[in-house]
């Protein structure tokens, strides 16, 4: 199958016209054919003559010279902005919105050539850790049907575990990508905050969002992360930094890294089965050279009080323009999930309030980034669980809004502090 | 005995012309617009995923008007969001700064004329208990001699909302929204409530105006709406000492405790110079400084025929309705919103360094106090027409072109006469040509005068053609010398000028 190949696989194959990108389109409408609807990981297909005549063009216009993911098909979360095409946010309150603008991400995106397969389902605003609190029903996961696929960015992942996708673009708030990327078995990049433009991201929580790549392998969550990053002048937030050469640092060669492995994120609470996976990568990178070292992260019980302060803070003030009057659907429109976290993010900005929880999570934010700070200070990397659990039983966390917040317990701790991570 | 105080603090916003509006690219222009609704995009719709990126000329010429009226400019400074559901506001949040604006402080002070002009129209309102024995309230002004000092609180930017505009289509009531105004630089320049009276108001406000303009950041049109203004006003009861001990018998005696009792008190009633009343009104989006005027008034007024009555003045916003002269209540400020400010997360904070700010106070024109004493200084002008020539820089710059163009012609005109001339004639400088204005006037001038010589011999003639009207005058009817001057005038068909003519006369017909 074509779609088990890598993007430079495939980008190296289309140059020397091995095989075309009319077929590799095919084969994702095939899957989408095959898996699509029992999966229910899309929610808007691109037709799909649209879709190949594109790739048809694409073929015709080859060069040497093109872009790597010149005719490569990917598939975008719908959170994305995409002029003409419908974009949900998978909530009923914007079920009927066709945008009239593109999203930065997109724009590069077309303009190297890649070819937009769909739209995909998510946990509606971001809000959700399962792609359940959707209007446009569970996604599903690939291994396992009864099983969550993980969220917010779903819909992504199990696109490319399920080859209906060579990648996606998915957006990571508080584990949005890492946590579906760990469940469905594929590759997700949680960048740095600011390294790709957020310009066009419906927002979830400002200050957290990131946009990043899911794909198959590391090597292809480079070579992405190379074409969408950068500043934008639409983002003020998007840093100035220039934009390494990602692929060149991927040399296989981990000899002297020094690996942080934080204590406590190995604690109750994690599933054995994923500690032993950890152990066995971790022993791994030994055996390849890296030095382990064991180290102490004792903030970490308070990431998860502090992301559930401020995310809801910004969304609720982000969902405000969702006013009833403008998109053609009321705001009784949100889900049960939305509205809980739209009325916590009232309270704690409300007057008399915000000095004890928005403003105090601001200030723990702060001793986050000097923990981490330390942390790696002592070491170039650290590596810890995703996620606590195997993938949930679909509708075990929607019963229960309280473990559906905790399943973000490990993921949470790196979105704020505003540095990458990667499943 | 009780006395009161009119307390004033006023809010005023202003639209910047930058070329493109706060947030976005689109063109600032929306009293030219041909259409509504065509300079907008997606940042200024508030469309999903749309991001704000900060117009650097619209910090540059807010720190520019901070520097202006003396404030400290921060050195770090933020934007905030105040949520708020409003249909012409489409985010759902205005973008704006609350507790780190961008110039803190600073102050205007109010030219002594100003002052002289404090003539009550009402003066049964006015200061104190010399005029009282009609007077019902003995209202408190302000009677320095030296020219006062407003201090300003606070400068800060923000956005301008949409417009909406209530009409009827197809016989339906309906109302629409204008985005070309969504997205406008506004700065709003608070001051601290030092404000006295309503001369002092429209005083300040002129003053204000004045400084804006010279600045060349906003047309400031108040009938337009790129400037808008909003007073805050109450009324303070100042009782003699001998009743401040009565005053301070509580009616509430478990409010005291220490400092409780002057915020807790819900009477007004307080001799503190510093204290405020426990109320204030604010009147809405006023766009005259006439009516700044007018409402200041009315709401005094009102305000203490309610504290006469024994009770406080209800915390508000109202309106000012021109026609009837009156204010109206629009919501209760009581009921308060609570506009859940915090940092805006889409703009990182800005920081300023010393050198910036320093390259910014070297593009800070003359500023009209600089420019008055100037001209009087350099032009011997007088106060009262330096003052008139100055009220707008455009004014002032042709004045100082025409004055050099004198010097350059090496001209005979005086500068006096050039700035008689300029403002008795009210000359549009937007037309004039100071050469051309200066060939006019000496052209006039000319014409008028007449060489001695031939003064003398029609004066002489004068004489001789009237030996009745001589004779009375030297009998001491000395007033008949005007009907001398008129004959003279006549004969030189209106030239010369009559002080002179008459100082002649006077010597030949001793």
């Amino acid at each position: 199958m074509l779609l088990d190949k890598t993007i430079s696989e495939l980008a190296a194959g289309l140059r020397k016209k091995e095989f075309s990108s009319v077929d590799i389109v095919t084969e994702c409408y095939d899957a989408i054919e095959k898996h699509g609807k029992e999966l229910n990981a899309f929610i808007t297909v691109i037709d799909n003559t649209t879709a190949l005549t594109y790739a048809q063009k694409k073929d015709n216009e080859r060069t040497e010279n093109t872009s790597p993911l010149h005719g490569i098909p990917f598939v975008l979360k719908d959170a994305y902005i995409t002029q003409r095409i419908r974009t949900t946010s998978a909530s009923n309150v914007l079920k009927n919105y066709i945008p009239q603008y593109n999203a930065t991400v997109y724009q590069k995106l077309l303009d190297a050539g890649a070819i937009l397969i769909g739209k995909m389902n998510m946990d509606a605003w971001g809000h959700g850790g399962s792609t359940e609190n959707t209007d446009f029903g569970p996604a599903k996961n690939p291994w396992d049907t009864t099983r969550v696929a993980g969220g917010s960015s779903g819909g992504p992942a199990i696109a490319i575990a399920a080859r209906m996708s060579a990648f996606a673009i998915g957006e990571d708030t508080g584990g949005s990508i890492r946590n579906p990327a760990a469940w469905c078995n594929i590759t997700g990049l949680k960048v740095t905050y600011g390294r790709v433009s957020r310009y066009g991201t419906i927002a979830y929580a400002s200050s957290f969002d990131t946009v990043g790549p899911m794909a198959r392998t590391a090597e292809d969550c480079a070579l992405l992360l190379e074409l969408v990053a950068g500043q934008d002048p639409y983002d003020a937030t998007s840093s100035p930094h220039k934009v390494p050469k990602y692929t060149q640092k991927l040399t296989g060669n981990i000899e002297g890294i020094k690996v942080g492995i934080p204590k406590e994120f190995f604690g109750q609470g994690l599933d054995s089965e994923i500690k032993k996976s950890i152990d066995i990568a971790a022993k791994k990178f030994e055996s390849m050279g890296a030095k382990l070292i064991e180290l102490s992260m004792p903030m970490f019980d308070y990431g998860l009080p502090v992301y559930y302060l401020i995310g809801p803070s910004e969304t609720s003030s982000n969902l405000a323009r969702y006013d009833g009057i403008r998109y053609g659907q009321g705001r009784n429109q949100f889900t049960p999930e939305t509205m809980r976290r739209i009325m916590i993010g009232t309270y704690a900005l409300s007057a008399g309030y915000y000095d004890a929880y928005y403003k105090k999570a601001q200030q723990a934010r702060t001793l986050f980034i000097k923990e981490y700070e330390k942390a790696l200070s002592s070491c170039d990397v650290l590596l810890m669980p995703v996620n606590p659990t195997p993938p949930t039983k679909i509708g075990e966390l929607m019963s229960d809004p309280l473990a559906n917040l905790l399943a973000d317990v490990y993921t949470t701790l790196k979105y704020w502090i505003r540095i990458s991570a990667r499943n | 005995m009780v006395t009161y105080k009119t307390i004033v603090g006023m809010e005023i916003h202003v639209e910047l012309k930058t070329k493109s509006k706060m947030f976005c690219g689109c063109k600032n222009d929306p009293f030219h617009a041909p259409k509504p609704n065509i300079y907008t995009c997606p940042v200024c719709l508030g469309l999903p995923g749309a991001l704000p990126v900060p117009n650097k000329k619209a910090v540059e010429w807010t720190i520019m008007l901070g520097l202006a009226l003396g404030s400290e400019i921060s050195l770090f400074s933020k934007f905030d969001r105040k949520n708020y559901f409003y249909p012409d506001l489409p985010k759902g949040y205005q973008i704006s700064q609350y507790d780190q604006p961008i110039a803190r402080g600073g102050k205007i002070v109010i030219a002594s004329e100003a002052k002289q002009s404090f003539s009550p129209r009402h003066p049964e309102l006015v200061s104190g208990s010399k005029i009282a024995s009609s007077s019902r309230f003995n209202l408190i002004g302000t009677s320095r001699n030296d020219g006062k000092t407003i201090r300003i609180h606070r400068v800060h930017l923000e956005e301008d909302t949409g417009k909406l505009i209530h009409s009827t289509v197809n016989g339906k009531k309906v109302s629409l929204i204008d985005f070309n105004r969504s997205g406008v630089p506004l700065v709003e320049i608070v001051t601290e409530p030092d404000i006295n009276s309503s001369e002092e108001a429209k005083a300040f406000l002129k003053k204000l105006h004045q400084i804006i303009r010279y600045l060349d950041i906003s047309d400031a049109d108040m009938e337009k709406g790129s400037m808008r203004l909003e007073p805050n006003i109450s009324v303070k009861i100042m009782s003699l000492r001998i009743n401040a001990k009565q005053s301070f018998s509580p009616r509430h005696p478990e409010l005291v405790s220490g400092s409780k009792i002057a915020s807790s008190s819900s009477t007004p009633r307080n001799d503190d110079e510093s204290e405020l009343p426990s109320y204030k009104v604010e009147v809405k989006n006023i766009n005259s400084f006439n009516f700044v005027k007018k409402a200041i008034d009315y709401e005094v007024g009102r305000q203490i025929e309610i504290l006469e009555a024994g009770e406080t003045p209800v915390q508000e916003t109202r309106g000012w309705e021109e026609k009837k002269g009156v204010t109206l209540p629009q919501r209760r400020k009581e009921a308060a919103h609570d506009y859940r400010y915090f940092p805006e997360p889409d703009i990182p904070p800005m920081r300023v360094t010393k050198d910036q700010i320093s390259e910014l106070r070297t593009k800070i024109p003359e500023l009209p106090d600089v420019k008055l004493a100037r001209f009087i200084k350099n032009y011997q002008l007088k106060p009262e027409d330096a003052a008139r020539l100055t009220d707008e820089v455009e004014l002032a710059n042709f004045f100082e072109k025409c004055a050099s163009q004198l010097s350059i012609i090496n001209s005979k005109l005086s500068i006096q006469s050039l700035a008689n001339w300029i403002i008795n004639k009210k000359v549009d400088y937007t037309k004039a040509s100071p050469e051309e204005l200066i060939k006019v006037i000496t052209a006039t001038k000319q014409v008028k005068q007449v060489d001695e010589v031939e003064l003398t011999r029609v004066i002489d003639q004068i004489i001789a053609a009237n030996p009745q009207p001589v004779a009375e005058y030297k009998k001491g009817k000395t007033g008949i010398i005007m009907f001398f001057v008129g004959q003279v005038k006549r004969e030189l068909k209106g030239r010369g000028d009559a002080v002179s003519i008459r100082k002649i006369l006077q010597e030949q017909l001793k």
